[in-house]
C-alpha cells in the first residue's frame, strides 16, 4: 500500500524535480530520470508470485482429480473381478445356469460363449471396416489433389463421422438389415455391421497419418524405375507403413471391442455359445457385463450353495476381462508401433 | 507365336500394370465415396425406418407415445424431454470435465517433466481406453454409493439454489452423479486435443513472454491460452459430442423421468435420448414402438452431427 502511494507521489513529484536540477547545475540541462518509476511494488510482484503459484497447484490438483476415477475404475474392477475369474468361468457358457445355483461343473456359469462372440463379431467388424478405411485413406493421400474439394469433404466427413454416437450405429445397422431381411432380424454380422461403422473412421484417420509419414523420395524413386502407381502404392507406400497401420489398426479395435449399446439391438442376447456368426442371437463380454448387471436372483433358505450376489460377481469378472482384453490390445498396438516404426528423419 | 507376343509386349510398354492401376484407382475413389454413401445411408435408413411416425396411422402413433409416457402426445411433446435431459447431462458433464481436463493438458505440456509427460499421455489414452460399459459398472456400483454423502452435503448447505433442491435422492442414481461419469469419460478427449494444441504454441512467443519477466502463469495466459483458443473450443465441442451420444454409463446409472426439470439431486427427474432408446427397445412394439425410438434417435443423430460438424470446422479453421 504505502509503496504504492510513494511511487504515485514521486510521478507527481517528478516535474519539480526536473524544475529543480537545472538549478542545481545551470550549464547542462541533463533530465533527471525517476528509475523508481519503472520498479514494481514488492506487494504487486508478490500477488503475481502467489497468483502463478495458485494456478501451478490447481493444475496438478486437476491432474490429481483426473487419477482418482482411473484408479478407482481399475482397482475395483480388479478386486471385485478376482473373485470370480477362473477356469471354470472361462470354459463354460450360461446354459443350465438357474438363480444362484452351482452348476453340476461347480461354477457358477461363465463367458465362453461371450468371448467367442466379441471375437467373431470384433472380426467381421475388422473384414468389412480395414479394406474400406485402408483404401479410403490411400485415395486421400495417394490420389485427391492438393485442395481437391471432394476429398477435403471426405476428410471432413470422417472426422464427423468418428462422432457419431454408438447407439445410431446400433440403429443405422438394424435398420439395414430390417430393410434386407425382414424387421427384427438378429445376428452377429448385424453387430458387425455396427461396429464397422465406429471403426472406419479410425483406420481411415491412423492410416492417412502413417501414409503421410512415408518419405516422398520412395516414391519419386519407384516411379523412376518405371513401377506403375497401383504397384508403387501397395509395394513400396504401404509396405513402409504397415506397422503404424497395423497399430492403429488394432488401436481401433481395441475401441469397438467395448461397445455395448449398438450389440443390445443388433447382436441380442444369449444364454448358449453361438459359432454362427450369420445366424441367431450372439452375446459379446459388454452386453454380458450389462445383462448381468441387470438381472436380479433371489436366494430362498434350502437352496445350497445358492450365491445371490452372483449377477454383479459375474458382471466384475466379466468386466475384467474385458478390461484385460483392451489394456493387452493397446499395448500389443504400441509396442508394434514402437518396435516397427518407419524412420522418417535421415 | 511367341516372338510375335514379346515383340507386341515390347512395342508397348506402357501396358504392364495400366489395368491394375485403373482398377486399382477406382477402387481407392469407391472407398472414399463410400464414406459419403454411408453418412447419407445412415440418415436416409433411418428415416425410412421411422416413417411410420409420419405415414403411418397417427391415432396408433399416439396411443404408442402415450404407453411410453402418459403425459406426451406426439413425437415432439416425447422427444422433447428427453433432448433436454440429453442436452443438460451433456452440458454439465463439460463443464465438470473442461477445467480439469485444460488442467491436465497444460500439465502435461507445460509443467510436468518431460519423460513424466508421456507417461501422463499413456494414462489419458488408458483413460480413453476403458469401454464405457466398466465406466456404468463402476458407476453404478462404487460410486453411488460412495458419492451420496457428498451430494446430502451440498442439498443441505446450497439447497437454497433451485438446482441443488434437496432432499438428495438416495441412492443418487440422479443427473449430478451421471454427469461426474460422464466427465470422467470425456475428460481424456477433451485432454489430447487441448494437449497436442499446447504443445505446437510457438517457442518463440513463449520465450519473448518469458524474456519480459512474466512469471509461467502468466506467460500461459499470454502466449499458451490465446494460441490455443479455437483448439479448446473445438476439444469441447468434440467432447460434448461424446457425451451426447453416451448410452451405456447413462441407462446403468440414471433413474429415469421425464421432466423439463433442473433438479440435479433428485431421482426420476430427465432421461437422454441414447438411453432412452437402449431401455424402451427390447419390450418396443415392431410396428409403431420402434419406428418411434429410431425418430428420437435421428434427433439424436442430427444434434451430434451439428455439433461434431461446427467442431470440425472450428479446426480447420485454425488450421489453415
Amino acid at each position: 500500500m504505502t509503496e504504492e502511494n510513494e511511487n504515485k507521489n514521486t510521478i507527481s513529484v517528478d516535474a519539480t524535480a526536473v524544475k529543480k536540477a537545472p538549478a542545481k547545475k545551470k550549464d547542462k540541462q541533463l533530465p533527471v530520470i525517476d528509475f523508481d518509476r519503472f520498479k514494481t511494488s514488492r506487494s504487486y510482484a508478490a500477488a503475481r508470485k502467489r497468483t502463478d503459484g495458485f494456478m501451478k497447484g490447481l493444475i496438478v490438483l486437476a491432474f490429481v482429480i483426473a487419477c482418482v476415477p482411473l484408479v478407482s475404475v481399475l482397482w475395483s474392477s480388479i478386486a471385485e473381478g478376482v473373485k470370480r475369474l477362473n477356469l471354470n468361468f472361462l470354459s463354460f457358457n450360461m446354459t443350465g445356469v438357474i438363480g444362484g445355483m452351482p452348476t453340476p461343473s461347480g461354477g457358477y456359469g461363465g463367458v465362453l460363449h461371450a468371448i467367442i462372440g466379441t471375437l467373431e463379431i470384433t472380426l467381421g467388424a475388422m473384414v468389412i471396416s480395414v479394406p474400406i478405411g485402408l483404401m479410403c485413406a490411400v485415395y486421400l493421400v495417394e490420389y485427391a489433389a492438393r485442395g481437391n474439394k471432394f476429398a477435403k469433404s471426405i476428410s471432413l466427413l470422417v472426422d464427423v463421422m468418428s462422432g457419431i454416437p454408438s447407439i445410431v450405429a446400433g440403429l443405422f445397422a438394424y435398420s439395414m438389415f430390417a430393410i434386407i431381411g425382414g424387421p427384427g432380424t438378429i445376428n452377429g454380422f448385424e453387430g458387425s455391421v455396427a461396429l464397422s461403422l465406429l471403426m472406419i473412421p479410425t483406420v481411415v484417420k491412423t492410416s492417412e497419418e502413417m501414409l503421410k509419414i512415408v518419405p516422398h523420395d520412395l516414391r519419386e524413386a519407384s516411379y523412376a524405375l518405371g513401377v506403375s502407381k497401383q504397384r508403387t502404392i501397395t509395394k513400396i507406400v504401404l509396405r513402409t507403413a504397415l506397422p503404424g497401420i497395423v497399430s492403429g489398426v488394432i488401436l481401433a479395435i481395441a475401441r469397438v471391442i467395448g461397445e455395448t449399446a449398438p450389440l443390445l439391438m443388433t447382436a441380442g442376447y444369449a444364454t448358449f455359445t453361438n459359432v454362427n456368426l450369420f445366424s441367431g442371437e450372439m452375446t459379446t463380454l459388454p452386453v454380458y457385463v450389462y445383462q448381468q448387471y441387470i438381472l436380479r436372483v433371489t436366494c430362498r433358505p434350502g437352496m445350497d450353495g445358492c450365491v445371490d450376489t452372483i449377477p454383479m460377481e459375474r458382471s466384475w469378472a466379466a468386466a475384467l476381462v474385458l478390461i484385460i482384453i483392451v489394456l493387452v490390445l493397446n499395448l500389443i498396438g504400441r509396442i508394434v508401433a514402437r518396435v516397427f516404426a518407419v524412420k522418417s528423419d535421415r | 507365336m511367341s516372338s510375335q507376343e514379346k515383340t507386341a509386349d515390347l512395342s508397348s510398354p506402357k501396358n504392364t500394370g495400366k489395368t491394375g492401376d485403373v482398377v486399382f484407382k477406382t477402387i481407392a475413389y469407391a472407398a472414399g465415396t463410400l464414406i459419403l454413401v454411408t453418412l447419407a445411408a445412415v440418415f436416409l435408413f433411418l428415416l425410412f425406418q421411422a416413417w411410420p411416425l409420419i405415414g403411418g396411422d397417427q391415432s396408433k402413433v399416439t396411443a404408442q407415445i402415450e404407453s411410453f409416457i402418459p403425459a406426451a402426445h406426439n413425437f415432439w411433446q416425447y422427444v422433447g424431454p428427453l433432448a433436454f435431459g440429453t442436452v443438460l447431462v451433456s452440458l454439465l458433464s463439460l463443464i465438470l470435465a473442461f477445467f480439469v481436463s485444460i488442467g491436465i493438458a497444460l500439465f502435461i505440456s507445460h509443467y510436468a517433466p518431460k519423460k513424466l509427460a508421456t507417461g501422463l499421455s499413456y494414462v489419458v489414452d488408458l483413460l480413453a481406453a476403458i469401454p464405457s460399459v466398466i465406466y456404468g459398472l463402476w458407476g453404478g456400483l462404487v460410486l453411488v454409493p460412495a458419492i451420496g454423502p457428498f451430494w446430502n452435503w451440498v442439498a443441505k448447505y446450497l439447497g437454497w439454489t433451485y438446482i441443488f433442491q434437496g432432499p438428495a435422492a438416495d441412492p443418487s442414481r440422479t443427473v449430478a452423479t451421471v454427469a461426474v461419469v460422464l466427465a470422467v469419460m470425456i475428460l481424456p478427449i477433451i485432454t489430447s486435443v487441448s494437449r497436442d494444441i499446447f504443445m505446437q504454441t510457438p517457442r518463440l512467443q513463449q520465450e519473448a513472454a518469458i524474456g519480459l519477466g512474466a512469471t509461467k502463469w502468466e506467460m500461459i495466459k499470454l502466449a499458451v491460452l490465446p494460441f490455443g483458443k479455437s483448439g479448446i473450443i473445438s476439444a469441447s465441442m468434440l467432447g460434448l459430442g461424446r457425451a451426447l451420444g453416451e448410452t451405456m454409463a447413462v441407462l446403468m446409472i440414471l433413474s429415469p423421468g421425464y421432466l423439463y426439470s433442473f433438479k440435479l439431486l433428485q431421482a426420476s427427474q430427465n432421461m437422454t435420448i441414447a438411453a432412452n432408446i437402449a431401455a424402451q427397445y427390447p419390450e418396443a412394439d415392431q410396428q409403431y414402438g420402434v419406428p418411434i425410438l429410431i425418430g428420437t434417435g435421428l434427433v439424436l443423430f442430427v444434434i451430434t452431427f451439428l455439433v461434431n460438424f461446427v467442431a470440425r470446422k472450428i479446426t480447420e479453421k485454425a488450421n489453415v
